[in-house]
């Protein structure tokens, strides 16, 4: 029991920090990213190629003042951004990095919170979210910052419903909501050669719980809740300093998480396609699947930024239009079309 | 389009189209290339951008064989919109018969636009190539003879655009 509680805690201090590391890192991927698509640099001074740079910025963040608007409700402006953040970091605690391994005689699972309904943990949590968001929003007393809230909170719920629906395909095809059990089930292969990844399995789920994961992240082509020319900053526009970094980190922090889920769910999470058959040893082994994830983790995430500097701000009408009357059929009727196939096969 | 202001379109989108993927497609290949495309970038302090010589830097003095080619004549001080040109006129045995005993540009005020480049009829006032400009102060702005003279190997790029171009 007591090692038990040993292990959580080791696993617990080495995921905040380095979930922490890797968010702050992001930030500088984005920048440097951004510039090069844009035929710039972006930050290279820093540091070696700027690496740095981010965290010198978090500093910066952390040292500037704190202003709290004079009509502004305050217990809920300083509850706000904490939500946003708890909510961001917990998210990524049922999400398996690496396989079982063996570790000083004891069984370790490479994920914080082994929960028997980890999809369903990750969907409440992160419907959570947008109580951080809509609050700061609605305690700023700003009006740019209400109408930021409140599309978020009209878009998160719209995109919820289908990123909700598109992971019920998932379930039914794997039968179990332990994401641990979803990577097992993708580790076989079908006809003996293709990987079992869903996203050869449940391509529509997988394509609607993506679009799905930008609306839910904020990012463009789905950033309303921020847009610039038509509310300043959206609901952070009357945060400042740590409580602005806060939200900054959040936002990141939900990138890093949603591009993790959807390794998980459809890109067969820590499994590299044949290297069972490499011959490696069992420690070999599983240090190469947590470069995998890490591999396909930065992929995912890359993907995310260059969307960003690809396709425009979607207009509010069009917004709610694709997630009414697009996605959420197309999530319903892949339900329907697994659930028959599965029961043909059978 | 016609002039009763419909909208004609050759034909109507297929469902292919409406869904966006085939123009996302396009859009990421464009991007994604842009990645991997040369920069221009200039890293200021390390390297330094070079000018033309049709740049406008900062106004400087012609000086030819030891002397100022400026004959005093107040002209460019005249005709400076920003009003930065300050020329007293004095005498001197030499053939030009007049020089400037002063001549200050107070670059805080100078706009770069070239008109006492354009109307001083000695060719004696020219736009170098400079565009550091650096002042700790109102005073240290305003340059007196010791900084704006330049001799006419320095300016020759400028002087030689001058007499292509005019």
């Amino acid at each position: 029991m007591g090692s038990l509680l040993l292990i959580s805690v080791i696993k617990f201090v080495a995921y905040v920090s380095i979930v922490l590391v890797t968010v702050i890192m992001l930030v500088y991927a984005e920048r440097r990213v951004s510039a090069f698509i844009q035929n710039r640099l972006g930050p290279n001074r820093v540091g070696p190629w700027g690496l740095f740079q981010a965290l010198v910025d978090v500093v910066k963040l952390l040292l500037k003042e704190d202003i709290v608007p004079k009509n502004a409700y305050k217990p809920v402006h300083d509850l706000a951004p904490i939500i946003s953040i708890a909510v961001a970091l917990s998210t990524f605690a049922v999400i398996p990095f690496g396989n079982t391994i063996e570790l000083f005689g004891t069984q370790v699972k490479l994920m914080i919170a082994d929960v028997n309904v980890g999809i369903l943990y990750l969907l409440s949590i992160t419907s959570l979210g947008v109580y951080g968001v809509t609050l700061a929003g609605w305690s700023s007393n700003n009006k740019y910052s209400l109408l930021g809230g409140l599309r978020s909170s009209a878009q998160l719920i719209s995109y919820e419903l289908s990123m909700g629906l598109s992971i019920i395909g998932v379930l039914m095809v794997c039968g179990t909501l332990r994401l641990d059990q979803i990577v097992l089930h993708q580790t076989t292969y079908l006809w003996g050669w293709l990987p079992a990844w869903n996203i050869f399995l449940q391509p529509v789920a997988f394509f609607t719980f993506f679009i799905a994961a930008f609306a839910e992240t904020n990012r463009l082509p789905f950033d309303l809740p921020e847009a610039e020319p038509e509310l300043v900053g959206g609901y952070h526009t009357e945060y400042t300093g740590l409580k602005f970094g806060l939200f900054f980190l959040a936002e990141y922090a939900n990138m890093f998480t949603a591009g993790a889920v959807i390794t998980t769910l459809f890109l067969g999470g820590w499994h590299l396609p044949y290297a069972e058959y490499l011959g490696l040893s069992p420690t070999m082994l599983s240090i190469l699947q947590v470069l995998t994830f890490c591999v396909k983790l930065v992929l995912v995430e890359l993907f995310f930024i260059v969307v960003r500097w690809t396709i425009p701000r979607f207009r509010y009408d069009q917004l709610m239009n694709i997630g009414w009357k697009v996605m959420l059929p197309l999530t319903l009727a892949n339900v329907l079309v697994t659930g028959a196939v599965m029961l043909l096969i059978q | 389009m016609g002039s009763t202001g419909k909208i004609i379109r050759k034909k109507d989108l297929s469902i292919w189209q409406k869904s966006y993927i085939p123009e996302i497609v396009k859009g990421l290949r464009q991007t994604i290339a842009e990645m991997f495309k040369p920069k221009f970038t200039i890293q200021y302090p390390e390297e330094r951008f070079k000018p033309q010589p049709s740049f406008r830097g900062r106004p400087v003095l012609v000086q030819e064989n030891e002397v100022e080619r400026c004959v005093a004549c107040g002209l460019c001080s005249r005709v400076c919109p920003a009003l930065a040109i300050e020329v007293q006129a004095s005498e001197t045995p030499l053939e030009k018969e007049r020089y400037p005993i002063k001549f200050e540009i107070n670059m805080v005020r100078c706009i770069f636009c070239g008109f006492c480049e354009e109307v001083c009829p000695e060719e004696a006032i020219v736009m170098s190539n400079e565009y550091e400009l650096v002042f700790s102060s109102q005073e240290e702005a305003v340059f007196g003879k010791d900084k704006l003279l330049k001799t006419t190997e320095e300016l020759k790029d400028r002087l030689e655009f001058l007499r292509q171009n005019r």
